[in-house]
């Protein structure tokens, strides 16, 4: 029996900081203990939700006789891809009847970036991407191992809890021309706070101008405004003028599909022949990664964005989460103003999408867990779908007290 | 035209030409189609995709930034498929990607995975984020099928696993893992292996190198080559080995030729890293495909183990496997663990619950643990039968006395048949015979009543064509 271990170099790592707030949530014990950190959608009882239309569709699937589980092609479901890209890009949309766009199944937000980004280091020039400050915790590393160093511009104001605007034209303004940059699509992650469309006019012709390359993450359409529609607009705009880009689309939030791993990675080139050999080359990242993607989650999408009785039950279901959200934030505003808690908390209603930035510093949330058994990450960021008008009234206590017993 | 184009590069700065006028196409470059510079033939110097960018995005006005991308070849063994989808000819035979067919040359879904989806859908369970490890009950299920629910390694909990995309999933985290805590060392693969495995580690960036191991001589195992190269490389290398049923050559190591594997690998201070995608596939029985493993397990060696539930439970598209790094202490396996969910976070996330919880159900539950190990004998039966109706259709055309029986001796989905190239390119053209190009069949892809005519174009491509 070996002594020595050849794995004796090897250290326990941290917890993610994100979900391990959940491992910690699980371990308390509290009747009262609120978990407010990932970013999963919540009812009104606390409970996650299967989304009906998700529930018929899967059934249907289940009980076709003729379903196979033989192996999908490296780039997966082809339905779910062009209704993947139909569905970010607009039905409409110049790019897709120009055959200018290469659409991948990958595994939720999180691989269609890393394989997008993996293809960048391979084949762009410029290896470095520039994210916004801050940034959702685990885009860093994705960049990272996928080769590309990364930077960041200016984006969020903590004294105005707003967009820091000029700051991020000015450092956009001075990347190398070329650079990768980074976009939340919408409902940034974790602020909650996004550009205005005039805003995003501006940083368009900036991009251009600078001809950096616009990576979108989009991991919220649909379930920041509850309009699909709205909630593209940005990419769209891009699109529009005619010009490439990448977009990363998740269907964890806006069909529920979380534990199913459900995305795609589009890319937007400028010609026919240049999409088909791009999706050649995204082809040989995911081959030695996982070689081809899971299809329960995609074939579940497919069947509810094709049927057009199944969508427009899933827009009615899309809007009642979206709309359970800005209901919460506009109970807890008003519950942190009748308790005159010290501040202005109009960011809360002001932000869009699931999470807030509160602006609580990491004294402050250690606090709100200790005393108050709330968890959410060290940023201040909490999830709204993790709240209900039953348990609004205790994080409003948990943060007055915090803001007014703290120094 | 060059020049025109290299100078406006060199002089983009904004008083001399306004990037904002080239895009609204006020200012042409040279012939106006910048395009036209980068063609996509060989002859093209910038065909360097990295080197070229620098140039193209300094004029990309009209250029596509991706323009000097090349078109990737299509995937060896994914291709086949492709390939045969388009031949319209009657008689044509897939016999390329090891996925499971009936005797109707249908795909199948065991019945084990339809009751447990049922059941699944009848719970109606969520569908909320798994932890980074996976499915706990499919990891304790997956490690407990592996080394044997009684085994010391599980007992003394020093098997670190984590659920991964199948096999393929499973071993680029391995990949990494390895890249970061054994800088320099190399992965000794069989020549040949499986295509799909050179290029895990190339992108994993983990050096490699071959050990011989198929003898065309007697389409059999080079054990003597093998054990030499072994011993020849470097003191800790990883040796990868296919727990059973060798990808693409069917051939396996005998009980006897694994102790003395596992004697050398010893001496060497190697790690063993199995790649096991068909526990229970290959000979029927779950225990009997896990000898290997459990024999290196039980002389107390640390061990990589890759497993795939693709074949033995039909689960290809669900993507489900898992990586198992057995240690030599629970605290070592726990440290492992956690630098393994590292590598998946920036990867995946978090990987997908429906096959997990298929894996799950069916290992939990008594009943349909012992239908899946009835379902598996029989198509672990089916090939066997295949291989013999082949044999006996091979020997009783082919008046060159050759011995065919190679493809008794080996096991599992594939058989490698000894053609080369030209032969197997034959097979495809003249008798629309679609196979890898190594020469590899699967015979999850034929049945009973195509025997003789595989014969037929087998011997043809082995007699006729050099």
């Amino acid at each position: 029996m070996a002594s020595d271990s050849v794995f004796a170099a090897v250290v326990r790592a941290p917890e993610d900081p994100i979900l391990g707030v959940t491992v910690a949530y699980n371990k308390d014990t509290s009747p009262n203990k609120l978990n407010l950190g990932v970013g999963a959608y919540r009812t009104e009882e606390g409970k996650p939700l299967v989304l009906n239309v998700v529930r018929r569709a899967e059934q249907i699937l289940v009980n076709d006789e003729s379903r196979v589980k033989e192996y999908l092609g490296i780039t997966g479901l082809a339905d779910f891809n062009k209704l993947s890209a139909k569905l970010i890009l607009g039905a409409d949309s110049p790019a897709i009847q120009d055959n200018r766009v290469t659409t991948v199944q990958c595994l939720s937000g999180t691989g269609s970036l890393r394989v997008g980004a993996e293809f960048l280091a391979r084949h762009y020039h410029e290896h470095t991407i520039y994210i916004p400050n801050p940034t959702w915790g685990n885009h860093p590393k994705i960049f990272n191992l996928a080769g590309l160093s990364v930077k960041t511009y200016r984006y969020y104001d903590p004294a105005t809890k707003g967009l820091d605007f000029q700051g991020l034209l000015e450092d956009l303004g001075a990347a190398p021309s070329g650079a990768i940059v980074l976009l939340h699509a919408c409902a940034h992650n974790p602020t909650g706070v996004d550009p205005t469309l005039e805003q995003w006019e501006q940083i368009r012709q900036l991009i251009r101008s600078k001809q950096l390359l616009p990576f979108f993450d989009s991991a919220y359409q649909g379930f920041a405004s509850g309009s699909l529609d709205a909630d593209a607009e940005s990419v769209r705009m891009f699109v529009a003028d005619g010009g490439e880009c990448l977009a990363a689309q998740s269907y964890a939030k806006n069909m529920g599909l979380y534990g199913e791993r459900v995305g795609a990675l589009s890319i937007v080139c400028k010609a026919a022949d240049v999409a088909s050999r791009v999706e050649s080359q995204l082809k040989l990242v995911i081959r030695p990664m996982y070689s081809n993607p899971p299809i329960h989650g995609a074939s579940i999408v497919a069947a509810i964005l094709k049927d057009s009785e199944m969508y427009r039950e899933w827009t009615v279901e899309l809007k009642a989460m979206a709309d359970r959200i800005l209901s919460m934030r506009q109970q807890l505003f008003e519950a942190l103003s009748a308790r005159g808690t010290p501040g202005d908390w109009s960011h809360i209603i002001k932000q869009i999408g699931m999470f807030t930035f509160t602006g609580l510093n990491s004294e402050q949330v250690a606090f709100m867990t200790k005393e108050y058994h709330i968890y959410m990450t060290s940023d201040g960021r909490i999830s709204m779908a993790g709240l209900s008008s039953r348990t609004v009234p205790h994080l409003a206590d948990a943060i007055h007290a915090a803001v007014t017993c703290s120094t | 035209m060059a020049s025109n184009v290299i100078s406006a590069a060199a002089s983009a700065s904004p008083s001399a030409c306004p990037v904002t006028d080239l895009l609204k196409g006020k200012a042409k470059l040279g012939s106006g189609n910048v395009g036209s510079l980068f063609i996509k033939d060989k002859g093209n110097p910038f065909l360097n995709s990295k080197s070229c960018g620098r140039i193209s995005m300094a004029v990309a006005v009209n250029v596509s930034r991706f323009e000097a991308i090349t078109m990737a070849p299509p995937d060896p063994i994914l291709g086949v498929s492709e390939a045969f989808k388009a031949d319209n000819d009657e008689k044509k035979l897939n016999l390329g990607v090891g996925a499971y067919r009936t005797e109707e040359l249908q795909p199948y879904v065991l019945d084990v995975v339809k009751k447990a989806e049922n059941l699944m859908l009848e719970r109606g369970e969520n569908k909320e984020y798994l932890p980074i490890e996976g499915l706990a009950a499919f990891n304790k299920a997956t490690a407990e099928l592996l080394f044997g629910a009684d085994s010391p390694v599980i007992s003394e909990q020093r098997v670190a696993t984590i659920q991964g995309l199948s096999g393929t999933g499973s071993l680029r985290l391995a990949a990494v893992l390895i890249e970061r805590y054994f800088p320099g060392a190399k992965v000794l693969i069989s020549s040949p292996t499986w295509g799909n495995h050179k290029n895990i580690f190339n992108d994993a960036r983990v050096p490699w190198s071959e050990y011989r191991y198929y003898d065309p001589k007697t389409v059999g195992l080079d054990f003597e080559g093998m054990i030499e190269d072994i011993k020849a490389a470097p003191e800790g290398s990883f040796v990868l080995l296919h727990g059973c049923a060798h990808n693409p050559t069917g051939i396996d190591p005998t009980p006897e030729q694994w102790e003395k594997i596992a004697d050398v690998i010893q001496e060497k201070n190697h790690i063993p890293f199995f790649d096991v995608a068909y526990q229970g596939f290959a000979s029927g029985s779950l225990d009997q495909d896990a000898a290997s493993v459990r024999l290196f397990a039980a002389r107390g060696m640390e061990i990589f183990v890759a497993q795939s539930y693709s074949k033995n439970l039909g689960l290809y598209s669900e993507r489900i496997g898992a990586i198992n790094v057995v240690c030599s202490s629970s605290d070592t396996a726990a440290r492992v663990k956690s630098q393994l969910k590292r590598i998946a976070r920036p990867m995946y996330s978090n990987p997908p619950i429906h096959g997990a919880r298929i894996v799950a159900n069916v290992v939990g539950d008594p009943a349909l643990f012992g239908e899946w190990k009835a379902e598996m004998e029989m198509m672990a039966g089916r090939i066997k039968g295949v291989r013999q109706k082949l044999y006996d259709s091979l020997t009783s055309k082919d008046k060159s006395g050759k011995d065919w029986s190679f493809i008794l001796k080996q096991i599992g989905m594939f058989s490698f048949t000894g053609l080369n190239k030209n032969q197997s390119d034959n097979m495809t053209n003249k008798w629309h015979v679609y196979m890898t190009k190594d020469g590899r069949i699967s015979l999850a892809g034929l049945n009973l009543a195509k025997c003789e005519y595989l014969a037929d174009a087998i011997i043809d491509s082995y007699h006729n064509v050099s």
